[in-house]
């Protein structure tokens, strides 16, 4: 029997009516989405706010129903299979301050695990395991309300996890945290999904470079609609923008030939006597022109002093997509 | 490891009890807002009955115990009944929503932990009243005070889940209800007199809130008096209050279930800031 995929959308939409109509018109959250999130993979959701993200992972995640269309998790129709959805899935939203702040971390933790059935015990050694990994060990019994936020952000992290639940929805999951807190958390999702049992992450950012380096697959969404789905790599791809490479090298009197090596478009150089320093700016057609360029440079005696490569980013895709950058 | 339906069900019913057992006391003022400011309510009914009629010290025990139950009136409303509101507004319901288990679980834990936390303030509130007003009691049927009581609570707290899942999507409305429902419930479930001077049909109005008859039941079987001063048999007053537990249950059951639809369906379910 084919596996169903983690989460599948047909023609979802959402539109919210508001409560009198003096208050305004209808607002489509979601117009006719299509997605497929397969078992396993590492899901983005990239937009700017009100692009429908959070929309989507409400209903995805039983909270919301669709005013059109379909939604399956793990195969199940999240308007009427909800209880089976909800035994499989967890969510974890940014800047989420749930909890009792009398309690402390553990017994908060232990709290929500209890909602899923968890042994005591199990929850117990899960949680200390988890506080451990997230550097909030000396966190345990302290009292929530007493937390940063950074700590918080981390808590609420471990309660998503805690349940081990096979597709877990993130929205905005690093939302305002410092490097080190957004390093640890990214590296838990990347080997909580790498571990081979094929767990599921649906993910909301803003952050391009988050996005790039977690997901396996990434959906543009602004105003509803799904512009763009594909890997980090195929959707740069898309933006038709040249690559560059900049060298910076010891003084280089003879720079003709360079203009010669195949897979480059142009070359411009300036000249730095002072610093003895040839600055080199090459626009590449193809990318194995690099190594060309470099064996060239070399061979005529300069040394290489610094070396840049430019690429397209996911924002130059999300620019091209949505016609703006995030605000 | 997941468990069965039942086992994960009693276990969010513990999980969900758990802050309002331990973690409402952990604060040391509870003492004092819990305790203290309702013995000044109490003190000042006490002292008019005692100035009015001074023989008559059984009216200052109906006060006393009518004093204590006030706990669990405004905990019905302040941490049962609007507690979904609150909930939403820190985010937690969601999260409840989310989880594998009936939403009955969760209203269970909070009654279950407010339960708790409610009568050692009660009890407490009771105690002192009776040790500075010197009452004295003639306890009959012990048993039956205490089926009283623990009918009367399931009641009461099973109108609490109803009015829950009632305010499940209200926004600051909920704070309003609240008030509003304080002071006439006072009045009319004849917190500090007895109900049966409201008149009959008043009297059996007020017998919609279970605490009207299970106080009046509980002064019955307290006080010498209190059969005579009662509104119906305590026999009667049980039997009605068995009968409140169940609709009051099927009805938050079936209200949980309606609400938590409509609020699916409007996008109101999450929705802060109301």
């Amino acid at each position: 029997m084919a596996q169903s995929p983690a989460v599948e959308t047909k023609s979802l939409t959402r539109v919210f009516h508001p409560r009198k109509k003096k208050e305004g018109k209808p607002v489509t959250a979601l117009d006719s989405v299509d997605l497929r999130v397969e078992q396993g993979e590492l899901f983005g959701l990239l937009g700017p706010n009100g692009a429908g993200k959070t929309t989507l992972l409400k209903i995805l995640s039983t909270l919301l129903l669709p005013t059109a269309g379909k939604a399956y998790v793990a195969g199940f129709d999240v308007g009427t299979d909800f209880v089976e959805v909800r035994r499989r899935i967890n969510m974890v939203s940014g800047g989420e301050v749930s909890g009792y702040g009398l309690l402390t971390v553990k017994e908060n933790l232990w709290m929500f695990s209890q909602f899923y059935g968890i042994k005591s015990k199990v929850a117990i050694d899960r949680i200390d395991q988890m506080l451990k990994l997230f550097g909030m060990a000396e966190k345990r019994d302290v009292k929530v309300r007493t937390l940063s936020t950074g700590e918080r952000q981390k808590m609420n992290v471990i309660r998503g996890f805690v349940t081990d639940p096979e597709i877990l929805f993130l929205d905005e999951p690093t939302l305002g945290l410092d490097v080190n807190a957004s390093r640890i958390i990214r590296d838990y999702i990347l080997g909580w999904v790498g571990n081979g049992r094929d767990r599921t992450v649906m993910l909301t950012t803003h952050y391009m470079a988050e996005a790039d380096q977690l997901c396996d697959r990434i959906a543009i969404i602004d105003n509803g609609r799904i512009l763009a789905c594909d890997t980090p790599e195929n959707l740069k791809r898309l933006v038709r923008m040249n690559r560059t490479l900049k060298l910076d090298v010891t003084y280089m009197p003879d720079k003709g030939s360079l203009g010669s090596v195949r897979g480059i478009e142009n070359f411009t150089f300036h000249d730095d006597a002072e610093r003895n320093l040839t600055s080199l700016k090459f626009v590449l057609v193809d990318e194995s022109a690099v190594s060309d360029i470099v064996s060239e440079v070399v061979s005529k005696g300069a040394k290489i002093v610094s070396l840049q490569k430019t690429e397209p980013t996911l924002e130059d895709v999300f620019i091209k997509m949505v016609g703006k950058g995030f605000e | 490891m997941s468990e069965s339906w039942a086992m994960r069900n009693l276990r969010a019913v513990r999980g969900r009890a758990y802050p309002r057992v331990v973690g409402a006391n952990r604060e040391p003022s509870w003492v004092f807002f819990d305790i203290a400011l309702p013995l000044l309510t109490v003190s000042a009914y006490a002292y008019i009955y005692k100035f009015m009629d001074p023989a008559r010290v059984e009216l200052v025990g109906y006060v006393i115990l009518g004093g204590a139950m006030t706990a669990f009136w405004l905990n019905i409303l302040w941490s049962m009944a609007s507690q979904f509101y609150w909930e939403k507004e820190i985010g937690n319901l969601q999260l409840f929503l989310i989880a594998p288990i009936s939403r009955m679980s969760i209203l269970a834990g909070m009654a279950v932990g407010g339960l708790f936390f409610t009568t050692v303030r009660a009890t407490a509130t009771l105690l002192i009243g009776i040790f500075i007003f010197s009452v004295s009691f003639s306890l009959q049927q012990p048993a039956m005070l205490i089926v009283v009581f623990v009918v009367t609570m399931i009641a009461l707290y099973g109108m609490g889940m109803m009015f829950a899942s009632l305010y499940l999507l209200l926004g600051r409305e909920a704070y309003h209800m609240s008030n509003l429902m304080t002071e006439p419930v006072y009045l009319a479930s004849g917190f500090y007199f007895p109900v049966k001077q409201l008149g009959f049909y008043v009297a059996a109005g007020a017998s919609f809130i279970p605490i009207t008859l299970g106080l009046d039941a509980l002064r019955q079987l307290f006080f010498k008096t209190g059969a005579a001063d009662g509104f119906v048999s305590v026999e009667l007053e049980l039997l009605v209050l068995c009968v409140l537990c169940v609709v009051f249950m099927v009805l938050s059951k079936l209200s949980l279930d309606y609400m938590e639809k409509l609020g699916k369906a409007t996008g109101r379910l999450t929705l802060r800031w109301q």
